[in-house]
């Protein structure tokens, strides 16, 4: 990115009217993919100058046994549905969990998952990381996972959605493919990085379940609705554009007991649809970098 | 600004938690619970909001808003007290269900009448802390943190005859402290931990104690006033929240939801008719079983 200006100059402006289509294996219109946070929240984080971890004092009781309850509960509850459905996690993953929580990491490998780096605690944040802090990171990302699930990570969430001006590039020569980081439109599209090539998958916050329950206060049917005029209306479009959509969730409130009803109907509704490619995150990116030249690293 | 070289060490990343309070477990790998069905926990919390507010630790959701002397927020909520609290009793009456009161000890000394009527219900009581003043964080000083405790179950004692088996702190907020603490005081379970939904045992350097899952998702607090939906969403939520869980217990064994009230939310005359029409629904699930914290602590202890 360009530090200091106005213009970050993370990518180029690609006006939606009149863009080449991007082509879905078996004339897909939309390539869906769901991405559940595993995430580890410490208790007593050490604090980092520019965002406290928790909105109370430590220990914030609420906080962190509201988080906790995704690894013993409802991670189980989201990824039986979501298996049930036929669909696959890409997981933005606290990669400490592969130490504390090894059953949680393992359970998704062996419905074949594909990881990407949530950092190492989503209690530790990248802002004022000097660079060797956060290459220390991004290698103790790549590490760790390979070490827990055999898998190179392609990907990347700043922890928190934290960052510095450095880490797009980082990643990059890092040798990523893609990030999820940046929120500007409903296809992939490249990132201006120093060298090599990343492009940026659509995640989205809109329709992350923490923006439907914590920030647009919606019950669980209304969320549940949300995404579907989502599928809807991103299905439609990409018969001319060939779309993606995102359904990012956390296990603590997707795998509440109220919600997960009304988000597998979710599930069956864009199966029965049939415009879905259902895919994971990798593969999505792959077939962008396919069709779009100089793409592929 | 840039992190300190310590920002980047984890002197706690290691097989399991990040402390030692419990350990990590799969709920869906549990031996069954010793109940079919689901266990359906009624929690009416019963406070006290004195009209001078106290900030230290931190001042309590509910309490006055406006500038001294705060009317409506004081009046208000003894409307829940007087009026919205004898709803939900009558509610629960009718279906035939005991619940789990969390009472401020500034009730049980101030009102022994609701009291009264309470025990005669068959009800059980917990201690809710002294009155809504009392808040716990980590800024409390022990001592004042053991007195505190030490006065709520003290005040509960005195009204009742009996000691509290219970206990839920004011917004659920803990100093680190504060599960030795209750552990000391003899107390068999607490109510502050919403990380599972089965009763988990917590180790503390004064004995073990219960923490029995009080959902603050599934509040009426964090439902009506937070996220403000409706009554009948609200109900909604329950059931679906209760269809869900009694799938699971067919295949995993009996499950719990916590149905936290509050008498000047719930207790509204506008509210309380869904709420009936949602308790008489839960009576006709063949598979409910309306029970208190105690009856549930007492299940898994024997189990």
């Amino acid at each position: 990115m360009r530090e200091g200006e106005a213009d970050p100059g993370l990518y180029d402006f690609l006006p939606y009217r009149g863009r080449p289509k991007i082509e879905w294996p078996d004339g897909k219109t939309v390539a869906v993919w769901v991405a559940p946070n595993l995430e580890y929240y410490e208790l007593d984080p050490p604090a980092n100058p520019m965002r406290k971890s928790w909105a109370k004092p430590h220990p914030d009781v609420v906080g962190y046994s509201h988080r906790d309850h995704a690894n013993r509960v409802g991670h189980w509850r989201m990824a039986e549905a979501m298996t049930r459905h036929g669909f696959p996690g890409s997981v933005s993953l606290s990669v400490a969990l592969c130490d504390h929580i090894p059953e949680v990491v393992e359970d998704a490998r062996q419905r074949g998952w594909e990881f990407f780096s949530h950092g190492i605690y989503n209690t530790r944040y990248s802002y004022g990381m000097d660079e060797a802090q956060e290459r220390a990171i991004i290698e103790d990302s790549i590490a760790t996972v390979q070490r827990a699930t055999g898998q190179r990570i392609r990907g990347w969430l700043a922890p928190a959605l934290t960052h510095t001006p450095r880490t797009l590039d980082l990643l990059a020569e890092y040798g990523f493919d893609y990030t999820c980081d940046l929120y500007h439109d409903d296809q992939p599209t490249q990132v201006n990085v120093a060298g090599g090539s990343l492009t940026a998958i659509p995640y989205s916050l809109e329709v992350n379940d923490h923006y439907g329950f914590f920030v647009y206060n919606m019950s669980p049917r209304e969320y549940a609705d949300t995404l579907i005029r989502q599928y809807e209306r991103l299905a439609a479009e990409g018969a001319q554009s060939g779309t993606v959509m995102c359904i990012p969730l956390h296990s603590y409130l997707i795998g509440q007991p109220h919600r997960i009803g009304p988000f597998e109907e979710v599930l069956r509704h864009i199966v029965a649809d049939g415009r879905a490619w259902i895919a994971r995150a990798g593969e999505i990116v792959d077939a962008y970098r396919a069709q779009v030249p100089g793409a592929a690293a | 600004m840039s992190v300190d070289p310590s920002y980047t060490e984890y002197p706690l990343r290691r097989r399991g938690m990040d402390h030692d309070l419990y350990d990590w477990s799969n709920m869906f790998d549990r031996p069954p619970a010793p109940w079919t069905g689901v266990a359906i926990w009624p929690v009416i919390s019963l406070e006290w909001f004195p009209i001078l507010p106290s900030d230290a630790p931190f001042r309590a959701p509910g309490h006055m808003q406006t500038a001294y002397p705060d009317f409506r927020h004081y009046t208000a909520r003894e409307y829940g007290t007087r009026v919205g609290f004898y709803r939900l009793l009558d509610a629960f009456e009718k279906v035939g269900a005991r619940v789990t009161i969390a009472c401020n000890g500034a009730i049980a000394e101030r009102y022994p009448e609701l009291i009264a009527d309470i025990v005669r219900g068959g009800h059980e009581i917990v201690a809710h802390s002294t009155d809504m003043n009392g808040t716990i964080a980590s800024t409390l000083p022990e001592a004042d943190e053991r007195a505190l405790i030490h006065a709520s179950i003290e005040a509960i004692k005195h009204a009742t005859g009996k000691r509290p088996r219970g206990w839920l702190s004011i917004a659920r907020s803990q100093s680190f402290a504060t599960p030795r603490l209750l552990a000391e005081a003899g107390l068999a379970y607490m109510c502050d931990w919403s990380h599972d939904e089965l009763p988990v045992g917590f180790r503390t350097e004064a004995g073990q104690i219960v923490n029995l899952p009080l959902n603050h998702e599934l509040s009426d607090r964090q439902i009506l006033t937070v996220q403000q939906q409706s009554v009948d969403s609200y109900a909604e939520q329950m059931q679906d929240a209760y269809r869900w869980l009694s799938g699971e217990a067919q295949n995993y064994g009996g499950r719990m939801l916590p149905l936290h009230l509050t008498p000047y939310i719930m207790g509204l005359p506008y509210r309380i008719d869904a709420f009936e029409r949602l308790l008489a629904w839960f009576k006709d699930q063949p598979d409910h079983w309306f029970a208190t914290g105690s009856d549930l602590v007492d299940a898994a202890c024997q189990s």
